[in-house]
């Protein structure tokens, strides 16, 4: 068996037995995954094992490595300037969940319709999605701009006073799920849109008969239909929300002070600014397991919402 | 509903009250509509202005909308200070060879996955989409550099398949489990090896779903700078990254910044609108982005 490895191309090999065969086929199409499975090792798996082992160490590029137990975890337990870096994450992560979430869903309910142009109206609609980070952005850095930017300008016609948005440490934050909601909803949009396309058509029709308003529909049929779908988008957007990097490095790096230090933002610093790797890898096993734990969490929310 | 029948033709026996109702469903349809698409329009013009108007114009107070002499000046700017062509050269090597790279290896492992049902595979990839990118970044730093491997293109391009082989896993395996066994069986019966079943006849049936993992692993690859920002020497630089540099150097050049920013995302920009039926697919069904 060992050696046919290698030989993907093999024909079935003439069992007696039924079940053999298909056993013996099963086997041979997890071939097909050894490519893959072997450039994951390489890319994935290592870097893995790599940091664990480094989370162990003291080292600092240009320094000797020692070995130090967990003593990089008991820094990081102390670490005040981790501890609101955590905090910051997790707040910054409930609103750029909820608003997305929020005007994703509304925007498929209206997507869910059919009208001429629809097709195209649904792409300008996901271009934030696809739109390079980075570049959006440096727009956005614009727009913010307090004396210049266009977006104390149009609060000023709506009679609104202006904002620092992430030039001030109270705003900063908010202003980044800004941008992260204008970016993001779309996503949310598209998954809610699949739910309402698979969506059984009876409960609805049947409800529209028994003379139920537009509103009620939606509360007591569209809607518990679509949370399975709607928990998705909750679970990708809290992953994705807690990863969140390159729109926060390009408009504030973390500032001003340390207002917008995110998680992955500290361990920026900590790896490529200041190279202390092995407490750099010590933040990397946290913060896996802190998106771990928020998954799974979700995820389990999100088989009661299937029951229910 | 109210949008659905307004395309009929109209009809005079229509009760006064009913056609105010339709005219009145029709307004706050075309509202809804241009709520929604404003944001992303609004951001979108505003950055094209900018790019075409001089920076006199573009600091002033209150703001030009629409430039009074639009000019290109911004965009020969961003070309002559700074070797945006060999960025962008770098940004479309690096997409397209890890997407390319991506489906050589992604493909058979979607195949492979859905036919054995080995879900535990799949959840790898699950792991992938939870990991931060920059968790890898460590240790390939070292390692590259080890390697001697961090000033090229391929340092890039390998980091860039965690990026577009999930995603080609995941989509593939969609495809491969809602096709339907019969024809493969039939080529399996017919003496044909099962690497001939998959070559010769899956893969033929599922290119609409390589065509989807394709455009999606490139354009998140094309949009990735966090690989790039640590990874790139001043020669392996992409636009992400080369932008960003020019954000941190001229702060308030904003027509030149405008305008590279522009030239970044400009063709993700076009691709979108134009295989936006695809995207929409792959996004639905895969949920995956870099």
């Amino acid at each position: 068996m060992g050696m046919t490895l290698i030989s993907a191309g093999r024909r079935p090999a003439r069992a007696a037995g039924r079940a053999g065969a298909s056993y013996r086929r099963r086997d041979k199409y997890i071939r097909f995954a050894l490519p893959a499975l072997l450039v994951v090792a390489a890319v994935i798996v290592f870097p893995w094992l790599y940091t664990l082992f480094m989370s162990v160490q003291e080292w600092q590029v240009g320094s000797d490595r020692v070995f130090v137990g967990l003593d990089n975890y008991a820094n990081l337990l102390r670490d005040t300037r981790f501890h609101a870096a955590v905090g910051r994450t997790l707040a910054y992560t409930v609103l750029a969940v909820a608003l997305p979430v929020l005007l994703g869903t509304i925007a498929a309910v209206f997507f869910h319709r059919d009208f001429p142009w629809r097709g195209f109206f649904r792409g300008i609609f996901v271009l934030p999605m696809m739109a390079t980070p980075v570049a959006i952005a440096l727009v956005w850095t614009m727009m913010f701009h307090p004396q210049l930017g266009v977006l104390n300008y149009l609060l000023s016609l709506v009679g609104l006073p202006p904002s620092l948005w992430v030039y001030a440490p109270n705003t900063v934050i908010p202003a980044l799920v800004l941008v992260e909601t204008w970016q993001w909803t779309p996503l949310v949009m598209l998954i809610v849109l699949g739910g309402l396309a698979a969506m059984p058509t009876e409960p609805l029709e049947s409800a529209v008969v028994d003379g139920a308003g537009p509103w009620r529909v939606f509360r007591d049929i569209t809607l518990p239909l679509t949370l399975p779908f709607i928990m998705v988008a909750v679970v990708l957007r809290a992953i994705d929300a807690l990863k969140a990097f390159d729109t926060i490095f390009a408009i504030t790096q973390g500032g001003p002070g340390t207002a917008s230090e995110t998680i992955n933002i500290y361990l920026y610093l900590q790896a490529f600014s200041f190279f202390r790797i092995g407490h750099a890898s010590a933040v990397v096993v946290v913060f896996f397991l802190l998106i771990v734990a928020l998954a799974v969490g979700l995820l389990l929310v999100r088989q009661r919402t299937k029951w229910a | 509903m109210g949008v659905a029948t307004s395309a009929l033709p109209r009809r005079q026996t229509v009760p006064s009250a009913l056609r105010w109702r339709r005219l009145g469903s029709r307004l706050g349809f075309l509202l809804g509509l241009i709520v929604l698409l404003s944001p992303a329009l609004f951001v979108f013009l505003w950055m094209l202005s900018l790019s075409l108007k001089p920076d006199v114009e573009n600091t002033a107070f209150p703001p030009v909308f629409i430039p009074t002499s639009p000019t290109l000046g911004n965009f020969r700017e961003v070309f002559a200070t700074s070797p945006f062509a060999l960025y962008a050269r770098n940004s479309f090597v690096v997409a397209t060879a890890a997407t390319l790279l991506s489906l050589l290896v992604g493909v058979p492992a979607g195949y492979g996955i859905a036919k054995a049902k080995a879900h535990g595979l799949a959840f790898v990839v699950l792991v992938s989409r939870m990991t931060p990118g920059l968790s890898y970044l460590i240790p390939w730093f070292m390692l590259f550099r080890a390697l001697g491997l961090h000033n090229t293109l391929w340092a890039l391009i390998i980091t860039h398949l965690v990026i577009g082989l999930p995603i080609t896993i995941w989509v593939m395996m969609g495809f491969f489990e809602d096709l339907h066994p019969e024809l493969e069986e039939a080529a399996l019966v017919d003496g044909a090896g099962i690497w001939a079943a998959f070559r010769d006849v899956a893969m033929p049936l599922a290119r609409p779903g390589m065509v989807v993992a394709a455009i999606l692993a490139f354009i998140f690859s094309w949009n990735n700078f966090i690989f790039a920002v640590v990874l790139a020497g001043p020669d392996t630089r992409t636009l992400p990254v080369a932008v960003f540099n020019v954000l941190t150097f001229e702060q308030l050049a904003w027509g030149k910044l405008a305008a590279a920013a522009l030239v970044v995302t400009l063709p993700v920009l076009l691709l979108t609108v134009f295989v936006q039926r695809q995207i929409v697919a792959g996004m639905t069904t895969g949920g995956m982005k870099g």
